[in-house]
């Protein structure tokens, strides 16, 4: 248990500095590299709680694909960064003080909610044990209970990529393309021309 | 001892953190983008954290769902951003006002 406690306080003290880095690194960079961490630790803890597909679906998902989507158009755009940072300082005492008013918020609303039944009981949180591993559980209810879900994922993530295409999809001009319809219906009569040609002459 | 508790204030600090990220950096679109994705991570905390909690594995699915929206949005964002970069020359918020809405 005591060593359950340690690795919790471990793994959430890094994704909190973490993420407090991803919204202060000077350089967009960093911030990408800091929002790794975070998300290497958040799956780090959901091992913790027992969810261990999820925990290695965020960091192929997360880490491999859309943190490198991130670090891929940071290094590809040119952006003058440093005129991007100008307010920061500015809006900082504004914004740290909506910060901890929200976090406090947050912590009475967990703390003094004890009247309804799910906060009722103070007992420590075990990852869910079963006979069957978490994989084979999330599969059977995944394409059982939750199949339009599922199908649904798949439609969100088919509008995200087509959209994705067609608004970064771009048309330059002059460029010749080959048109295999009319490559299809020509024929002779409109392809041909005959004419005749004098002798000593050209055309 | 670790209960619920615990994971419900991180998720907690960590929404704040991603939502104290979209005021403080209000020019620069790419650290709000993921200012969002840290808001949705603490969903999936917190998901997850109650998943455990109340023995279901329920949650999880959700969570999944969620992290399938945050890659779907974080793809499309970024597309808006370079083409948004492609005809501007730059990605300062305040300079989204071509859609006259």
């Amino acid at each position: 248990m005591v060593l359950y406690s340690l690795t919790f306080y471990l793994f959430s003290s890094v994704a909190v500095l973490s993420a407090l880095m991803v919204i202060s690194a000077k350089n967009p960079v960093h911030s990408v590299l800091f929002l790794i961490l975070s998300f290497v630790n958040a799956s780090g803890l959901f091992v913790l709680l027992g969810a261990e597909f999820l925990a290695m679906i965020l960091v192929v998902v997360y880490v491999g694909a859309v943190a490198v989507l991130f670090l891929f158009v940071v290094m590809m755009l040119d952006i003058n960064f440093v005129k991007l940072r100008e307010g920061f300082l500015q809006y900082l005492p504004f914004g740290a003080l909506l910060g901890i008013v929200l976090v406090i918020e947050l912590g009475i609303l967990f703390l003094t909610d004890r009247s309804s039944n799910i906060y009722n009981n103070q007992t420590p949180l075990q990852p869910i044990v079963n006979e069957v591993e978490n994989t084979k559980m999330i599969g059977q209810i995944l394409y059982t209970e939750y199949f339009y879900l599922f199908q649904i994922c798949g439609i969100i993530l088919l509008v995200a990529m087509i959209g994705s295409i067609t608004l970064t999809l771009r048309d330059k001009g002059g460029v010749k393309r080959q048109n295999i319809d009319s490559q299809n219906t020509v024929d002779a009569s409109a392809a041909i021309e005959k004419k005749k040609v004098k002798l000593g002459e050209g055309i | 001892m670790i209960t619920l508790e615990h994971y419900l204030f991180l998720g907690a600090i960590i929404f704040t953190l991603g939502v104290l990220g979209i005021f403080l950096n209000k020019k620069n679109l790419i650290i709000i983008l993921m200012s969002i994705e840290l808001i949705l991570l603490s969903v999936n905390i917190n998901f997850i954290a109650f998943s455990a909690y109340i023995n279901d594995i329920s949650g999880q699915i959700f969570a999944m769902l969620t992290l399938t929206v945050a890659a779907a949005e974080a793809a499309i964002g970024l597309a808006i951003l370079v083409v948004f970069f492609r005809n501007l020359g730059s990605i300062e918020v305040n300079k989204i006002n071509q859609l006259k809405g």
